[in-house]
């Protein structure tokens, strides 16, 4: 048998593999709990013991998604057959939709608003990061101090100067506003991370493409910006779920237009108690743009949370 | 294909000078080597030319035009460089037409695939076309690097090292492929090296850098028969030549403080008497290892090498070549 000082043995393989999936299992409880809940029933979702096994229904979904008006048994025998498996699922709770819930539209804005203010600190950070690290530029290093210095405090400890602010500037409750306000924050992690990132990069691949007949702007784009994909998928990841689970800055500049998913979904609360199963429907639901986010960067993801120390 | 003239180059990086007072005529056509030892500034110049680097003063001039504030692209020069730099996110194909589809050049696609096919065939590098650039060994890597310059035909090839890493029978079938198609195409080369018969065979002129300055410059024979220094004498030939004080051997003569003695500088049976240390069997000659009164000498030994270790030998010089006490050349004409 051929073996390699490296590469662990078979046994080694399976114990770490063993204890990595235990871990994962573990700290995945509470999701799949969420995940769970949100295909119960209202009665099911706080029936005494927990049930593990039940009849999986999408009421918490169509809750979620509608509002609903109670209605009287004859007013209910009186109208046409339901026309969809929503309309059914309602009625047999003595209800009727009434219309959609502001669920969709919420969820939109936080859409837009995290994906929005993540490509703009990538765009932004991407090249100042690249001229941090390739030009020199006079007091790189205080303006790259005074770049991380915004994160020195909870970003939160100005809501007050920023809420009065953006009254003034009429930024409150816009999806503008709230895209500026995350990228500021998210900024100085980006140039960071990527400079550190574009500096691992060798200079040398610029040169030859200089070279080669390619100006600078074209050199960056066609050599720098493909090696240094794995630090941009890692910061925009970052990025993205700074914005996308920010709740304090949310409650306080948005209300209506601009409200973002996090501060919408605790006010999901059923007609006669708490409706666990469509706040667990909204959470789920919540996740879901995150995690294909994450999925698809995945293979860039793996090497660049080791932030570069790999082989080039 | 263009004639290269450097004119006083100067750089510094900081307090080190790297290149000094630079002047040299490359000729169109013509195949230079830059011999020099490790930080002599022969990568620095090579940069300089390329316009990777900016002159602190001086002028180069690519076919007539003064090309100092012209960009790396615009001077339309070809370079090879010492870390062999692949872009590792394409493959070998997309690295060797990767010039060819520069803004500049616009080459169209059928032109690019057979350009690519000619300069892999040559270099031996067909069959990993499809490889990814960091799924090559050092030495292939260097080959596609080689390419990556080949595929174009620029003003001047800059080749920094750039068969130092193959193995000894590649090297010299490049060699061999290199001074072909310069020959045949008829590119003007600038070339690094450290090798002896690449210097030897490939140049049509040899510069010889001494930290930073351009000490001689000349034909390969003339460098090699004619050095103007010591130090000069000691880039070229193998064994390297012995540098002895001239009053070893009587018959030496003006102000001559020490003579440089190649192999071929040595007669056996007459002279001084040198008790043999070592003997080296290289195959197609036998080095020698002689001690003469405490100094080491190497030198070839005869056909049929009759002397073995421990046993003595007689050494005359024949036309040694004469140094003053700073290291420069005294000719024969001039004593
Ligand atoms: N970017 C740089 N910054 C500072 N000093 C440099 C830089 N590039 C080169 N030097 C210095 O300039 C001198 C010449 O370097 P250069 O790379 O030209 O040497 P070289 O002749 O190519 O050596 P080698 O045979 O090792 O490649 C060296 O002393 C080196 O330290
Ligand atoms: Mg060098």
């Amino acid at each position: 048998m051929s073996y390699s000082i490296t590469e662990p043995s078979s046994r080694q393989k399976w114990v770490a593999g063993t204890l990595v999936i235990t871990y994962a299992i573990i700290t995945m409880i509470p999701l799949l709990w969420i995940m769970m809940t949100s295909f119960k029933t209202p009665p099911d979702s706080i029936s005494y013991p927990p049930k593990v096994f039940y009849e999986p229904s999408l009421e918490g979904y169509v809750n979620l998604f509608t509002t609903r008006t109670r209605v009287s048994p004859e007013k209910l025998a009186s109208l046409p057959p339901p026309e969809n498996f929503a309309e059914e699922i309602v009625r047999n709770r003595d209800m009727v939709i009434a219309g959609p819930s502001k669920f969709g539209g919420r969820f939109l804005n936080s859409v837009i608003i995290g994906f929005g203010s993540t490509f703009l600190s990538i765009f932004l950070g991407t090249l100042a990061a690249y001229a941090f690290s390739r030009f020199k530029i006079p007091f790189a290093d205080d303006l790259l101090f005074f770049i991380l210095s915004t994160r020195m405090m909870p970003p939160i400890a100005v809501a007050i100067p920023i809420f009065l602010m953006y009254r003034q500037l009429g930024l409150s409750d816009t999806h503008l506003g709230m895209i500026l306000l995350y990228t500021a924050v998210n900024i100085s992690l980006a140039v960071w991370l990527l400079k550190g990132f574009i500096d691992e990069i060798p200079r040398e691949y610029e040169e030859a493409a200089l070279i080669d007949g390619y100006t600078r702007f074209q050199a960056f784009y066609k050599v720098v910006l493909p090696q240094a994909a794995t630090g941009i998928a890692s910061t925009a990841i970052f990025c993205l779920i700074f914005a996308w689970n920010e709740y304090a800055f949310a409650v306080l500049l948005t209300s209506g237009t601009a409200q973002t998913a996090p501060p919408f979904i605790p006010t999901i609360i059923g007609v006669g108690g708490l409706d666990w199963p469509a706040i667990a429907a909204g959470a789920t639901l919540f996740l879901l743009p995150v995690m294909i986010f994450t999925v698809m960067l995945r293979k860039h993801l793996l090497r660049g949370i080791t932030f570069g120390a790999v082989r080039k | 294909m263009a004639e290269v003239i450097l004119e006083q180059l100067c750089k510094s990086f900081g307090r080190e000078q790297a290149v000094i007072d630079m002047s040299m005529k490359i000729d169109n056509g013509s195949f230079v080597v830059l011999l020099g030892p490790t930080g002599a500034g022969k990568t620095t110049t090579l940069r300089l030319i390329s316009g990777l680097e900016t002159l602190d003063s001086g002028t180069v001039r690519i076919d007539g035009r003064v090309v100092n504030t012209e960009t790396p692209a615009q001077r339309d020069v070809a370079m090879v460089f010492q870390q062999y730099s692949l872009y590792p996110h394409l493959t070998v194909r997309n690295n060797l037409a990767f010039p060819l589809r520069s803004p500049i050049l616009k080459t169209p696609k059928a032109e690019i695939d057979r350009k690519v096919a000619e300069v892999a065939g040559i270099l031996h590098i067909s069959n990993k076309l499809d490889n990814r650039a960091t799924e090559l060994s050092g030495g292939e890597m260097q080959r596609v690097s080689i390419g990556r310059a080949l595929v174009r035909d620029p003003a001047i090839f800059l080749m920094d090292e750039p068969l130092s890493s193959l193995d000894a029978r590649l090297r010299a079938d490049l060699r061999i492929e290199l001074k072909r198609i310069q020959s045949e195409l008829g590119s003007t080369l600038l070339y690094v090296t450290h090798d002896q018969i690449e210097a030897m065979t490939m140049a049509t002129h040899v510069g010889v850098l001494q930290d930073g300055k351009l000490v001689q410059f000349g034909t390969p024979r003339e460098i090699y028969e004619n050095p103007g220094s010591i130090y000069v004498a000691g880039r070229l030939g193998l064994p390297r030549i012995n540098i002895l004080p001239a009053d070893l051997f009587s018959s030496t003569r003006g102000r001559a403080a020490n003579i440089g003695l190649r192999p071929e500088h040595v007669e056996y049976g007459t002279g001084q008497e040198a008790s043999v240390k070592r003997v080296e069997h290289l195959g197609d000659q036998t080095r020698l290892h002689l001690d003469l009164k405490g100094h080491a000498i190497t030198v070839l030994s005869p056909h049929g090498n009759p002397y073995a270790a421990g046993t003595t030998v007689k050494i005359q010089p024949v036309n040694p070549l004469c140094f003053d006490e700073s290291g420069n050349r005294i000719t024969e004409t001039n004593p």
